[in-house]
């Protein structure tokens, strides 16, 4: 007996998910699906292709068209099926190793073409699925079963490194601001270019383990304290800010889309006849 | 608010706590590892557990739906 959203949605009797107890998955899963509804999509013509890792489970449990593919190329089978189909929306779920070390290349190649994909990445700062090894989003410092002694690497800052490689929608949400997430995934998809949306989740069993973070609610109590609204962030100062992860949507330009772009040189070629 | 029911489901609840936690009006708590109505009759069914459950184990249900 679930409830209306999740039934229409999910592949209900693939539930109860295999997620840990407090982990940010499920809850960015349903951000996902409620922005959808939202939009008013027509679920046939929605495609949602997930890697590998925690997050890309997600394909399994969607009720949409749903590829769950290799590691680090969602997002080259995504391009495959939007330029196959432009009139599909392609939603990528993907995770922060996923998406920005195994599939960086692809990510950032995507991001410089503009295709019409929307990729949500559920960044958890950790390799959860192989057991706890850091990733490029394991702030500096941080620890991993990699990383012992401390995580010597910098960080990526996703939306960022996106939108400096030509994404023309980028923004942060948390899996704690679910209303605020919605919209951001919800502003993703009805942007025609390439979006990205980066969901901070919560790993209480590796990251939070590994960096004692206490329990899944004090990690979603430490989102609610220390990711603040950018919007809100302009009203505080540099020492109020000092440590804060902002969130929101952070980048928005308009430029040519990539399979508009294509499909017109077929037509100039006279290839649609 | 009168046609508005909360609903848990217990199989699906991992005893994760958050719902409990970031309820504004503590109806909720965890028993033997999973969520229980404590104080039913102060739930303004505001349905933040709902969107916070990482399980889809806790909604609010229209009546009539
Ligand atoms: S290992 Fe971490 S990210 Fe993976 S399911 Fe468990 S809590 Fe979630
Ligand atoms: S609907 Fe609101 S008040 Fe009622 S249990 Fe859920 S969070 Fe608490
Ligand atoms: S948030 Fe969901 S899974 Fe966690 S204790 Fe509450 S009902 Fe159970």
């Amino acid at each position: 007996m679930p409830s209306k959203l999740i039934e229409k949605t999910m592949r209900v009797n693939r539930l109860p998910h295999i997620w840990c107890p407090g982990c940010g998955h499920g809850i960015l899963m349903r951000d996902v699906a409620q922005a959808i509804e939202n939009c008013g999509l027509d679920p046939d013509k929605v495609v949602i292709v997930s890697g590998i890792g925690c997050s890309s489970r997600a394909a399994g449990y969607m009720n949409y068209n749903t590829l769950h593919t290799t590691h680090g190329r969602a997002i080259a089978f995504a391009t495959g099926v939007k330029l196959a189909n432009p009139e599909l929306t392609v939603i990528v779920i993907t995770g922060d190793g996923d998406a920005t070390a195994i599939g960086g290349n692809h990510l950032i190649h995507a991001c410089r073409r503009n295709i019409d994909l929307t990729v949500v990445v559920f960044n958890n700062n950790i390799y959860g699925m192989t057991g706890g090894q850091y990733s490029p989003t394991t702030p500096h410092g941080e620890k991993g079963t990699t990383a012992p002694y401390g995580n010597i690497d910098y960080n990526f800052d996703i939306p960022k490194l996106a939108e400096s490689a030509g994404a023309t929608y980028t923004a942060r949400g948390t899996a704690f601001h679910v209303p605020q997430m919605i919209k951001l995934i919800e502003n993703g998809i009805k942007h025609h270019g390439f979006s990205l949306i980066e969901g901070l989740s919560v790993c209480p069993t590796y990251y939070g383990r590994k960096n004692k973070k206490g329990s899944a609610v004090d990690m979603y109590n430490w989102q609610k304290e220390n990711c603040i609204d950018a919007a809100k962030a302009q009203k505080m100062s540099a020492e109020e800010l000092e440590g804060k992860i902002l969130t929101g949507e952070m980048s928005r330009c308009e430029k040519p889309e990539y399979t508009d772009m294509y499909m017109e040189i077929i037509r100039k070629c006279g290839g649609d006849k | 608010m009168e046609n508005k029911k909360l609903v848990i489901n217990p199989a699906w609840c991992k005893g994760c706590g958050i719902c409990a936690a970031f309820c504004p009006k503590e109806v909720l708590a965890i028993v033997h590892e999973k969520v229980q109505l404590i104080n039913e009759a102060d739930c303004i069914k505001c349905g933040l557990c709902e969107l916070r459950c990482p399980d889809y184990a806790i909604y609010i249900e229209k009546e009539g739906e």
